[in-house]
């Protein structure tokens, strides 16, 4: 094992953000991030279902048995998932029904399951903490870069403050659907043009 | 033989633990979630259905025992006296419950407001319910002591188009409602009277 911690932690930040480097999570990415605000909290209930899906896989990979890890890692990132979504209720009411529908999808986020199956499983804890937390951190980089451009042209508004004033007619496309796959579009054409 | 074992053991374990633990959580928010859930969802539709209301409905609830459910019913006063209720009443939509918040005038029993609290009905669709403030409106002057159908099950209440499912499931809330109604009338005129004074 060549790597150390800190290249686990920031190999999430650039070389391998899931949404534009990898091209996974693409559901949330692109359902939720309308907004900056939308797109932080997502990234961060992911974010945190990441790193303790991860934490505890690594701590159980020698008693997990190999045939029926995928059934472990559901139930252990199920368990997360409704931890999450059970103290979003409680504790941040309006932006849980904003995400709404998408917090318990966080479930069947490739993402989640990709890093529990390809890293936990077979690294220990702290490297597995190290690459859960930088992934995470990474997706909620991704999801608030998104969330801000799209907010910034489709309702004229950062993190829900004016930014053109009340005259700028608000680019609506931006905020439906199809703008969210073309701005992705842009922002991964962009980074590819970074990397040569 | 030893590798089966080993595996129900193992899931089993993790099952039990995992469901042990939300089951802790989830009693351990549910109040704060009431609590959220009546800022947000409720006390808003509650305002909105007893506007002009003197007092404030929120504060101002009493709970009754209907079997062994325990119902909020929020009181409204206007003109200096208490004489409406609102309370809540679900009914099964296309995504699970549907929550309705009905208000109804305590001398004519008749509705004087209704407007749908949680659901998670199809945005576009089934949401209009709650979006469309014109198919709650359809419920204003009702008389709460008659079943509430749609049109098309010889009602009077025009569905959403493409909802109907779930503007059957409101109209159930709504006569669910009369049912606890007119079950609690009794208790809820005696409990009220000490708002009066």
């Amino acid at each position: 094992m060549a790597k150390t911690i800190t290249q686990e932690f920031t190999k999430g930040l650039w070389a391998e953000i899931a949404p534009f480097r990898l091209v996974l999570g693409l559901c949330p990415v692109l359902g939720v991030t309308t907004t900056m605000e939308n797109g932080i909290g997502m990234g961060i209930a992911t974010t945190f279902v990441l790193l303790c899906s991860n934490i505890l896989v690594s701590a159980l990979r020698n008693i997990i048995p190999q045939k029926v890890r995928i059934a472990c890692f559901i139930v252990i990132i199920a368990t997360f998932v409704i931890v999450v979504e059970l103290v979003m209720q409680a504790y941040a009411y309006p932006l849980f029904l904003k995400l709404g529908l998408f917090i318990p999808l966080i479930v069947v986020n490739c993402i989640v399951l990709g890093r529990a199956e390809a890293f936990a499983y077979k690294n220990g804890l702290l490297f597995s903490m190290a690459d859960g937390l930088g992934i995470g951190i990474g997706f909620t980089l991704s999801l608030a870069a998104l969330g801000g451009v799209r907010e910034v042209l489709g309702t004229g508004t950062f993190y829900g403050a004016s930014v053109f004033g009340p005259s700028f007619q608000p680019f609506e496309f931006m905020i439906q659907a199809p703008g969210a796959f073309v701005c992705l579009g842009l922002m991964l054409c962009i980074m590819n043009l970074f990397e040569k | 033989m030893r590798e089966l074992i080993k595996m129900v053991v193992v899931l089993t374990v993790l099952a039990a633990f995992s469901g042990g633990l939300l089951a802790g959580l989830r009693n351990g928010t549910a109040a704060q979630i009431e609590k959220q859930q009546l800022e947000f969802v409720k006390g808003p539709a509650i305002k909105k259905i007893l506007e002009g209301a003197s007092n404030d409905p929120i504060a101002d609830r009493v709970k009754i025992l209907d079997g062994d459910v325990e119902r909020s019913f929020f009181v409204g006063k206007f003109d200096g006296k208490v004489d409406t209720v609102a309370f809540e009443s679900f009914g099964k939509g296309y995504g699970g419950d549907i929550g309705l918040m009905v208000a109804v005038k305590l001398d004519t029993d008749k509705i004087v407001g209704v407007e749908v609290t949680t659901h998670s009905e199809t945005p576009g669709l089934g949401a209009m319910a709650k979006d469309d403030p014109g198919f709650s409106a359809q419920f204003k002057g009702f008389s709460i002591t008659e079943p509430v159908k749609v049109t098309n099950d010889d009602g009077k209440v025009n569905a959403i188009s493409g909802a109907t499912i779930t503007s059957r499931a409101v109209c159930k809330a709504a006569t669910d409602a009369g049912n606890v109604y007119q079950k609690l009338k009794p208790q809820l005129s005696e409990k009220i009277k000490e708002f009066n004074k």
